[in-house]
């Protein structure tokens, strides 16, 4: 790593993308990542918290384009380079996880095959070499008999090791980046704790830093140190995640907060309703700038 | 009425597996061994366990989708599978569902309007414009307005959607909702809303659910009781309280103990509660330590209460 310590390894400016030049869905987005950081993009279905980890990725599907703004990986910019030199960044330097492991994995493929895959086109190794190589990297993900389950199919393999698969793969070529899009929503509680303490442990280890992009706070607020909030294409409030908890500022990131059910609120007496989100922040209110709000660490120049 | 208004006894459903050869010995899949439950007027029921416990299908076979291999299921005493099960069109009537995922189980080609309106005209309930009436009733009830009727299930928001589903379950005016998952495939934001129209709809019309959930927090949240199910068994099973506040059998303790919490944040890992004291003899079961293996019969179990409404799970 070529890089400094202190600088960070993502850097998104104002980004904006849309559909065509008109209209737009991502109103200029901002964050950064520090190395070894996870940094949480927090939202609904439609908020836009995907899309701006794909466009990262260099991976945004027509219609929708970048229209605006700045990607720096490192300190480069990579909505300027080429699709060749993005696509030899892309599973080397950045990596990504994706929802759903058994749509992402190549199922005629077994997953040994498909792990080497990634040392022999960024590596340059031979197949024999880079057969022992996804073995291990089975291993690091605390896949019981890496051997025999490198033989395996996707179908052959359970959510939760599917999921391992994904991130062997994903940290295979050990990224300054990792963006993880919902690593554990298709998977049951007691799995996800183990594949989330996984990512965490990794990316301690390498020093990688993490995107994780969740609707889930408590999956956010286990793993991040920061948040970004996002609603409507816009990021509406970023916060170290204690204070966002402890003094959410936006109106909207109350109301999300509000509405959730909370193990342990209920009282033996009654059951009670449940607070709404719109009863709590109005629809005006919702994914309006309001630059007082939000505390960008770019703009303060606070580091954590 | 005294007794429960749905009881499921020793519930058994097998699945054949194929053989791997020809002459290789058949092999089953027991995803339900030995299931009791209870439901009473007016109560809701949550059944929890991770994938594969066998909580979809026991859904299933009180539904009537899915044929028991031993065991009954009475409604009001009377039987609901085996030779004097009622037909078909009678179920309906009994109980419907609510399922996971609305989009996918909604026609894509039929407005909301005639798909709701079809159940009254097939059931001789009514038709024409007293079926216009009750549809735009329903829609209004949970939420929609009458207009919506004429749109198509694409038109709508996953919200929407699940409340167009919650209508087509409550059109025939069942006594018992099944619901599975019925609102983990919906943002943070939307669920608050689905629940409460769920649980203001089970007091205005008297309705009894069996809600299949993984997420504890919405089930502590709704249930009156609470079954946890592990690898075809009900493991622990009791009052919702006694359930969170004293979770005794170690899957349901590391159930409780994996819900990534964000108040943990603030106040430090919640601890899980303490369990309920119990007999230095007792042995739990399944034991967590060596993974059970589905398709072999396994020691004798059975559920011990360990105090008011509460019973675990024990190795006999």
């Amino acid at each position: 790593m070529t890089h400094k310590e202190s600088e960070p390894v993502l850097s998104v400016r104002d980004l904006r993308i849309g559909i065509g030049k008109q209209n737009a869905i991502l109103h200029g987005v901002s964050f950064d990542i520090l190395p070894g950081e996870t940094y949480g993009l927090v939202g609904e279905s439609g908020s836009g918290k995907s899309i701006t980890g794909l466009s990262v990725m260099g991976l945004l599907k027509r219609p929708l384009q970048v229209t605006g703004g700045s990607i720096l990986f490192r300190g480069q910019e990579l909505l300027t380079l080429n699709s060749r030199a993005r696509r030899r960044l892309r599973g080397d330097r950045m990596a990504m996880v994706f929802q759903e492991p058994m749509t992402a994995l190549n199922p005629l493929a077994t997953v040994g095959r498909q792990i080497a895959e990634m040392f022999v086109i960024h590596r340059g190794l031979r197949w024999s070499q880079a057969r022992t190589k996804a073995v291990e990297a089975l291993e690091n993900v605390r896949v019981p008999s890496p051997e025999e389950r490198a033989r395996s199919y996707p179908h052959q393999l359970s959510g939760g090791m599917r999921q391992r698969v994904m991130i062997a793969m994903a940290l295979a070529c050990r990224p300054d980046l990792l963006i993880a899009d919902e690593p554990t929503t298709a998977l049951d509680v007691t799995v996800q704790a183990g594949v989330l303490e996984l990512i965490a442990e990794l990316s301690q280890a390498e020093g990688t830093a993490v995107l994780l992009v969740s609707h889930d706070l408590g999956v956010i607020a286990n793993m991040c140190r920061r948040v970004g909030v996002m609603d409507q294409g816009r990021l509406v409030e970023e916060q170290d995640t204690r204070a966002l908890f402890e003094r959410p500022l936006h109106p909207y990131t109350r109301g999300l907060l509000a509405a959730r059910p909370r193990l342990g609120s209920r009282t033996l007496a009654q059951r009670g309703r449940l607070t709404e989100l719109d009863e709590v922040v109005s629809s005006d209110e919702r994914g309006r700038d309001q630059p007082t709000l939000v505390t960008p660490r770019v703009f303060s120049g606070a580091t954590p | 009425m005294s007794g429960p208004l749905l009881e499921v006894r020793d519930l058994h459903v097998h699945f054949p597996i194929s053989r791997s050869f020809p002459f290789a010995p058949k092999r089953t899949l027991k995803a339900v061994q030995g299931v009791s439950l209870t439901l009473n007027q007016g109560e809701c029921l949550s059944i929890v366990g991770e994938s594969g416990c066998g909580k979809s299908t026991t859904a299933l076979t009180i539904m009537g989708l899915q044929e028991p291999t031993s065991g009954e299921i009475l409604f009001k005493g009377k039987p609901l599978t085996g030779p004097n099960a009622p037909a078909r069109k009678d179920r309906a009537r009994i109980a419907q569902m609510v399922f996971q995922d609305p989009y996918a189980s909604l026609n894509p080609r039929q407005t909301i309007g005639r798909m709701l309106s079809s159940q009254l005209a097939l059931h001789g309930i009514a038709s024409g414009s007293d079926a216009n009436h009750r549809v735009a009733e329903m829609l209004t009830r949970v939420g929609l307005t009458p207009d919506h009727a004429n749109r198509f299930p694409h038109e709508f928001s996953g919200g929407q959607r699940q409340r167009i589903g919650i209508a087509r379950a409550l059109m025939l005016d069942p006594k018992i909702l099944v619901l599975d998952e019925p609102v983990s495939a919906l943002d943070v934001s939307i669920q608050a809303q689905v629940i409460n129209l769920l649980m203001d709809l089970q007091e205005t019309l008297k309705l009894s659910y069996i809600m299949i959930s993984h997420d504890l927090s919405v089930v502590e949240h709704v249930s009156d009781r609470v079954a946890v199910m592990y690898f075809g068994r009900v493991v622990e099973e009791g009052h919702w309280h006694s359930i969170f506040s004293r979770p005794t059998h170690p899957y349901t303790r590391r159930l409780i103990g994996s819900v990534p919490d964000p108040d943990a944040v603030l106040t430090g890992a919640r601890p899980v509660p303490d369990a309920e004291h119990l007999p230095s003899d007792a042995i739990f079961f399944p034991d967590l330590s060596h993974p059970a293996d589905p398709h072999v019969e396994d020691a004798p179990s059975h559920l011990v209460p360990i105090g008011p409404d509460h019973r675990v799970r024990l190795a006999k």
